[in-house]
């Protein structure tokens, strides 16, 4: 099973490289049950998405 | 066209450049010279430049080149190679508990779009950037601002991808730990 720190490296992982199907496995039933990781998985979204919006925000 | 491109038209943009490069360089006087650079490339290059494309988004093609270039020189200076201080890890073992689970779960944000209409908002991720350690910051930069893939920032800081990815992870888990306390945060 994974936890929390090393489910978030994976998450932040999957932006870099693909992710295997057993690590995606792992993921999801992570996140099935962590409330706190769902919430990070959002907003790691919104933070890659607000990082590239930035240049149009200066 | 390119008649139409003059200093006077290129002034227009520094500011936004200085910005764009200490974003980036953070460092005023680094970012000041590769803007400078930049704007005599373009006098110089001025007959490349197609209308098709907006003149600020030519001139940002151009910039981001002189910002690697300044990059590369340091790069080459101990600094860089010097692993990243302990504060980061420290970050990162104080989110987490012994057994891996936060120590304090993440909580929802509330309207996240909406924020990005807000010019305070900006201003806030802008500060949260700064406030990361300065190897940490300048890798999710390029990853996410200047749009490198994480192999061409290896090549370039000479870094492993291992590394990459661990520095692009500190550097995420710090900025959302930074606009939960300075943004999301407060309202709830």
């Amino acid at each position: 099973m994974l936890d929390c720190k090393q489910n978030t490296e994976l998450l932040s992982q999957s932006l870099e490289r693909p992710i295997t199907l057993r690590e995606r496995m792992a993921m999801r039933m992570h996140l099935m049950m962590c409330r706190g990781c769902r919430n990070f998985e959002k907003q790691l979204a919104f933070i890659h998405k607000a990082a590239r919006e930035l240049p149009r925000k200066l | 066209m390119s008649a139409a491109i003059n200093l006077d038209v290129l002034n227009e943009h520094r500011s936004y450049l200085v910005r764009y490069a200490i974003l980036q360089l953070r460092d005023p006087h680094l970012a000041e010279d590769a803007v400078q650079e930049t704007l005599v490339a373009a006098i110089e290059s001025k007959s490349k430049f197609s209308a098709q494309s907006s003149l600020r988004t030519w001139l940002v093609g151009i910039l981001k080149h002189k910002i690697l270039d300044v990059l590369r020189k340091r790069s080459r200076e101990p600094q860089l190679n010097v692993p990243d201080g302990e504060d980061e890890s420290e970050l990162v073992d104080a989110l987490f508990k012994e057994n891996g689970h936060w120590a304090d779960p993440p909580q929802t944000w509330a309207n996240p779009e909406q924020s990005m209409e807000n010019t305070h908002f900006w201003e806030i991720f802008e500060q949260c950037n700064q406030h990361m350690p300065i190897n940490t910051a300048r890798v999710f930069m390029m990853r996410e601002f200047m749009d490198m893939t994480t192999e061409e920032i290896c090549q370039e800081l000479a870094i492993s991808t291992t590394n990459c990815w661990v520095l692009l992870h500190r550097a995420r888990l710090s900025l959302r730990e930074c606009l939960d306390l300075k943004w999301f945060g407060i309202a709830r």
